[in-house]
């Protein structure tokens, strides 16, 4: 059987010796499953949204590659438990978010950085900016990290954050979500979402959630409610996988 | 495709409780020799600073080798390079900067050698999605020239692209919109 990375002799020395865990290209960005930049409704869109077309940019080695930052952001054991992150427990319903990193084709996304942050159980970030007249926690941050395990999966403990009102229309308020953020295994990959949890009552109302045009895009963005993981005693939980592109099919793929 | 893509959001204004660290600014450490400052501003379509803006950036180190998962070309043997930084404050004033070296050249589109240029996420409020542009250098007009990509770029454009010297590195603004709008690429 011919080696596929074996090289004509007297050719240049190749830089990328793909394996099967490499891809050296990724699907281009499926924009049936995003959000439009501008979105008149989400009104801080309208100043921030780029109004010249996008320029088609190659994937190279710059955007196949990327970096591997679980082992220096992680703090400690508990940094995927928002519960224990202070003296007291924080107040609000305990629940356990697990899920796992796949791309598009199912394939687990294994060691690669999940970063999470979230409002209070009253709705109230611990931000300055949040002048939101709700209370603080003392025992809640709102912040926590994990990197995916072999199968791709991650685990959090933390409060349902609750929903909070906002300036961007009349009475208008965000569903409960947990922000996510996912580094993936290279540039091209990198993807910020929030979570949103079955059932909320504010989705008919929110323009961000919304912003998603096709409704079964949408749904992905909701956890599902798990009797299987929930433990018994202590905490529902919540299942939610996250899909990132996958392999795409040439490497170096050219403009077309 | 089997599964369809989690669909984007905004990284919204508190961002900055669960994704900047202290060293998160450093694509290398301090006193890395030859090591440069980028710092910038970034302006909405009013002029105004965006102040909740996050920038992520990724490069290869100067000899083109990343610090990636699987040792592109070969791991970087710059001790303590990491290749990727992350600037964003709670109490942003609309500037961000990072610290660096200036990347070497890495193979484009056939095997022909890019300009250095440094990858560049820009996430904020009011962007439901991030946006993607890329640094290159205005010192590098040579290598410039013959950048694939760059080709591409109407020329009145492509000034966007390119990070003006300064005392200690460069400077790198970035424009949402307006006559001044940055070039922005879809991966």
């Amino acid at each position: 059987m011919t080696d596929p990375t074996a090289q004509p002799s007297g050719a240049p020395p190749r830089l990328w010796v793909p394996n099967a865990d490499t891809p050296t290209s990724y699907q281009r960005e499926d924009a049936a499953a995003h959000p439009p930049l501008d979105s008149p409704g989400y009104k801080s869109t309208q100043l921030r949204h780029p109004k010249q077309p996008l320029v088609y940019l190659p994937q190279t080695a710059t955007e196949i590659t990327g970096p591997q930052l679980g082992p220096e952001r992680i703090a400690g054991e508990l940094d995927h438990d928002l519960t224990r992150q202070h003296e007291g427990q924080p107040i609000g319903e305990r629940i356990v978010i697990g899920g796992r990193v796949l791309d598009t084709e199912g394939k687990p996304l294994r060691d690669t950085l999940v970063e999470i942050w979230q409002a209070n159980a009253a709705g109230r970030y611990r931000h300055r900016w949040d002048r939101w007249d709700a209370p603080l926690d003392p025992n809640f941050s709102g912040a926590g990290r994990c990197v995916t395990d072999a199968e791709g999966r991650f685990r959090f403990v933390t409060v349902k954050p609750g929903p909070y009102p906002w300036g961007n229309h009349h009475n208008a308020w965000r569903p409960a979500h947990v922000h996510f953020s996912l580094l993936g295994r290279a540039f091209a990959q990198r993807l910020v979402t929030q979570m949103y949890f079955p059932g909320d009552p504010w989705f008919p109302y929110d323009p961000i959630f919304n912003s998603v045009r096709d409704e079964r895009a949408r749904e992905r963005m909701i956890a599902r409610f798990s009797i299987d993981e929930t433990v018994p005693g202590w905490a529902a939980a919540y299942e939610f996988d996250v899909h990132l592109r996958g392999p795409g099919a040439l490497p170096f793929e050219e403009a077309h | 495709m089997i599964f369809p893509s989690t669909p984007s959001q905004t990284v919204g204004p508190y961002y900055a409780i669960g994704l900047p660290w202290p060293a998160g600014p450093h694509a290398v450490p301090e006193g890395t020799p030859g090591a440069i400052r980028i710092r910038g501003s970034v302006y909405d379509g009013a002029g105004a600073p965006v102040p909740d803006h996050l920038i992520e950036t990724w490069q290869a180190d100067p000899d083109g080798r990343f610090a990636d998962l699987h040792g592109h070309g070969g791991p970087s043997t710059l001790p303590g390079f990491r290749g990727f930084a992350r600037c964003g404050h709670e109490g942003g004033d609309g500037t961000y900067e990072i610290l660096t070296v200036k990347p070497g050249r890495v193979p484009g589109p056939g095997g022909a050698p890019q300009a250095p240029h440094i990858d560049v996420s820009l996430l904020a409020r009011g962007l439901l999605h991030r946006c993607v542009t890329r640094i290159y250098f205005a010192d590098e007009p040579a290598a410039n020239a013959q950048d694939p990509l760059l080709a591409r770029i109407p020329e009145e454009r492509r000034a966007t692209l390119l990070a003006q010297p300064t005392d200690d590195g460069y400077r790198f603004d970035i424009h949402l919109q307006g006559p001044e709008e940055t070039v922005f690429f879809a991966v």
